[in-house]
């Protein structure tokens, strides 16, 4: 190994602060219209009621770690259905592809909370300290008791903001009303304090100052992106061979070799990421598509057709470069990969529905206990136990009633229960211990395995479930 | 973003300065936060070394400033559920065995904590699922069938107790060995165990066992009764059922009829507290044989 002389000044690079400029076109619309969408179900949604009576809380989202439930409206999920959570997040999965292929990074730019966050508190930053020149002067300028308000005023808006978002996680977990009450009054658990101080703390910084670091050196998904693009998929570029040469000087001699980029720097200026979209598609443009309405504002003061920065697919640029007109944005769209993608996203999602509409009130799983085997009695009859756990997802107390069927000759008895119902309680699981008997010589008892259904019927209902399991006897 | 490099033709990037055989490293310059990442982990872990046990030495670790140790905090959580269950264990001692299952609440505490006292004093002999050792002497707990009763009072009693020990209160029955003690002629201990064979509904020689009938009303019927169900106050078993606890072929019979079966238990009482007696009790009497 060799060092050369010429060894580089820095290893390691400061952070270049970005003053993003204020822009307004369809795209930041659709942004706004979007924030407020997300926000909005994500600060409300855990204070929904949803009546579902007595024995059950009433809040209509709530994951209740405590009782191992997660309640979503008309929806009660238990430990055992963690199934319909793994198919939610496959979706989440799919659909995350199929947007992915279609729209590149839309997620980023759209929905993603960093991206939301930031955004919000960009317009907070803006109320505060003005748009992007005022902001670079203020950073410039040195400290004195303007500049101080300034950020002190800033900084508690964007604490408040971070308190609410750490504060509406935890509202997720318990009932809301209640927990808000103990909070205030410094009754809750420290969980639920040390829960929102970690999210008010990340919030705080994520949103406000490590913004597009987030982005390019903590987030994973910028680098899988590039597996779910392909060259058909719509994302923001720079129509560099209707925009170069770009020159500024439109009344010099040669302006009428140039391009139509005016090298006006809107497209920078506006960049919530600090980047230049015109240097190309890269890592760090999370296509918040900002720098499309910006352009085409520029655009428009110029009397030229809007579009010279836009949503554009990369089997697009030859036909362009070579006159042809672009094709529809909806033959980019649909293809055959986004309909894979469709299909199977829809295939879990209606598996999901009919699974949910398939699922029973009333619910059995039985272990059979395996030491030993099997016990002979006295009277030579042979006595199978097994651990039946009886699920009532009833709101209310059901007796729920135990049968063998499917093998002759068993008989069955619950240990410590006279006759063959037990009460299970509302919205709750009972162990029970079954102990089924086949008389000496049965068929039963003097075969090694015999299959039989075990029944569980709610006497009130009238709603069966069954478990199979295997009887084991004393082989001859 | 802190650096352009990516933006530019690779020929333009800076590099390290750093050459390998010719192959050289660029320079994309790490965000510096990353850095003051790194040296606020250094920090934290100093500060960790030195609060909580960290450097390992020769017998121990270093103990750290806090004290702190997953042993100690067990040890509380230990303490802390015995305070919480406190109330219960009183309330097992006080109570009358038999209502221990009226109080669910009780019972369950009562049946775990048997549980527990099970698999670690008594799953040795008694095998883990409570099954015994078959033929061996080892009592089949699950069953309906009880030496010395299978009543929650007796069963305690039992455990309390124990079976053929040292102890004075302890159960206590001896079989007479028939065969090595010369009490009974090798062809009566023939006929006696055609006759018990047949108590049972065994395959048996019918001709032995009727002459085995005047042998087993002259030795045997003062403890296993004439009809040969035995007696639970001397915890001579039942011969008439299906259960066998050394075993029901005629070999196995023999065995006994001709050297007799001493089977032992401890008296618990000296190593188990009276809520730990009563715990496993309870535990013993729900596994489908109680009384």
């Amino acid at each position: 190994m060799s060092t050369a002389d010429d060894t580089p000044e820095k290893l390691y690079a400061a952070r270049e602060p970005i003053f993003p400029r204020r822009v307004s076109g369809t795209f930041r619309n659709l942004k706004w219209w979007i924030m407020a969408v997300t926000l909005g179900i994500y600060y409300i949604t855990p204070w929904i009621r949803w009546d579902r009576g007595p024995n059950l809380p009433d809040q209509a989202v709530l994951v209740d770690l405590a009782n191992r439930r997660f309640f979503m409206f008309m929806i009660e999920i238990w430990p055992h259905e963690f199934y319909f959570v793994a198919g939610l997040l496959i979706m989440a999965g799919l659909g995350l592809f199929l947007f992915t292929s279609a729209l590149g990074r839309v997620w980023c730019g759209y929905t993603c909370p960093q991206t939301v966050w930031t955004d919000l508190f960009i317009l907070v930053e803006r109320w505060v300290e003005g748009d992007r020149n005022k902001r670079v002067r203020l950073w410039n300028a040195k400290w004195d008791a303007r500049k101080l308000r300034l950020r002190m005023t800033k900084w508690v808006l964007w604490l408040l903001i971070a308190l609410a978002t750490g504060g509406a996680w935890v509202f997720y977990f318990t009932d809301a009303p209640s927990l808000l009450k103990d909070l205030l009054t410094l009754n809750a658990h420290p969980v639920a304090y040390i829960t929102i101080a970690v999210l008010t703390a990340t919030t705080f910084v994520f949103g406000g100052f490590a913004r597009e670091q987030v982005c390019i050196y903590m987030c994973p998904w910028p680098r899988i992106q590039a597996a779910m693009m392909d060259e058909d998929t719509l994302t923001v570029a720079y129509r560099e061979w209707r925009g170069e040469p770009r020159g500024k000087h439109r009344k010099a001699a040669d302006a009428d070799q140039l391009g139509d980029c005016i090298d006006c720097n809107a497209c920078v200026n506006v960049c919530p990421m600090g980047i230049d979209i015109r240097d190309g598609q890269q890592l760090a443009c999370i296509t918040c598509a900002l720098c499309i309405d910006a352009c085409d504002d520029v655009m428009a003061k110029i009397g030229k057709p809007r579009g010279l920065i836009d949503y554009m697919a990369l089997t697009d640029e030859p036909r362009e470069r070579a006159g042809e007109k672009p094709r529809s944005i909806w033959t980019h769209i649909f293809r055959l990969r986004t309909m894979i993608y469709t299909a199977l996203w829809s295939a879990v999602g209606i598996g999901l529905v009919v699974a949910l509409f398939m699922r029973s009130d009333i619910d059995l799983t039985v272990s059979p206990v395996r030491n030993p085997t099997f016990v002979t009695l006295s009277d030579g009859a042979i006595r199978n136990t097994y651990d039946v756990r009886l699920r009532n997802k009833h709101g209310d107390d059901r007796p729920f009633q135990i049968t063998a069927t499917d093998a002759e000759d068993l008989q069955v008895r619950l240990e410590g229960i006279d006759g063959d119902t037990v009460l299970v309680p509302a919205d709750a699981t009972k162990l029970q211990r079954v102990y089924v008997v086949a008389p000496a010589g049965s068929g039963p008892a003097t075969t090694e395995r015999t299959g039989f259904r075990f029944w569980v019927t709610d006497t009130i209902a009238d709603e069966r479930a069954f478990s199979d399991t295997v009887f084991n006897g004393r082989a001859q | 973003m802190s650096t352009d490099n990516k933006n530019k033709a690779p020929d333009e990037v800076e590099t390290t300065g750093h050459s390998w055989d010719g192959i050289e490293e660029y320079n994309n310059p790490l965000p510096r936060w990353w850095l003051y990442t790194f040296y606020a982990c250094i920090v934290w872990a100093l500060g960790y070394s030195v609060l909580y046990p960290a450097w390992p030495l020769v017998k121990q670790a270093t103990p750290g400033i806090l004290g702190y140790s997953t042993r100690a905090e067990v040890e509380k959580e230990i303490a802390r559920f015995d305070e919480a269950n406190a109330g219960l264990v009183q309330e097992l001692e006080a109570v009358e065995l038999a209502a221990i299952t009226e109080d669910p609440d009780l019972h369950n505490y009562a049946v775990q904590g048997g549980a527990a006292v099970f698999k670690t004093w008594c799953a040795q002999c008694h095998g883990s699922g409570a099954a015994g050792v078959q033929a061996s002497g080892y009592p089949n707990l699950l069953d309906d069938d009880w030496l010395w009763g299978g009543t929650i009072d007796e069963i305690h009693y039992t455990v309390t107790n124990g079976i053929r020990n040292e102890s004075d209160d302890a159960r206590y029955s001896e079989m007479p060995a028939f065969g090595r003690d010369e009490l009974l002629e090798p062809e009566q201990i023939d006929q006696v165990v055609a006759f018990v064979q047949s108590l049972s509904g065994q395959d048996h020689d019918a001709a032995l066992a009727t002459e085995g009938a005047v042998v087993f009303e002259e030795n045997c019927i003062s403890c296993h009764m004439e009809d040969g169900t035995g007696d639970r106050a001397q915890g001579a078993p039942n011969l008439t059922d299906a259960i066998w606890l050394y075993g029901g072929s005629a070999d196995a019979i023999k065995y006994t009829v001709e050297n007799a079966r001493f089977g032992v238990m401890p008296n618990w009482n000296e190593r188990l507290s009276e809520a730990e007696i009563r715990a496993v009790a309870s535990y013993v009497h729900q596994l489908g044989g109680g009384e």
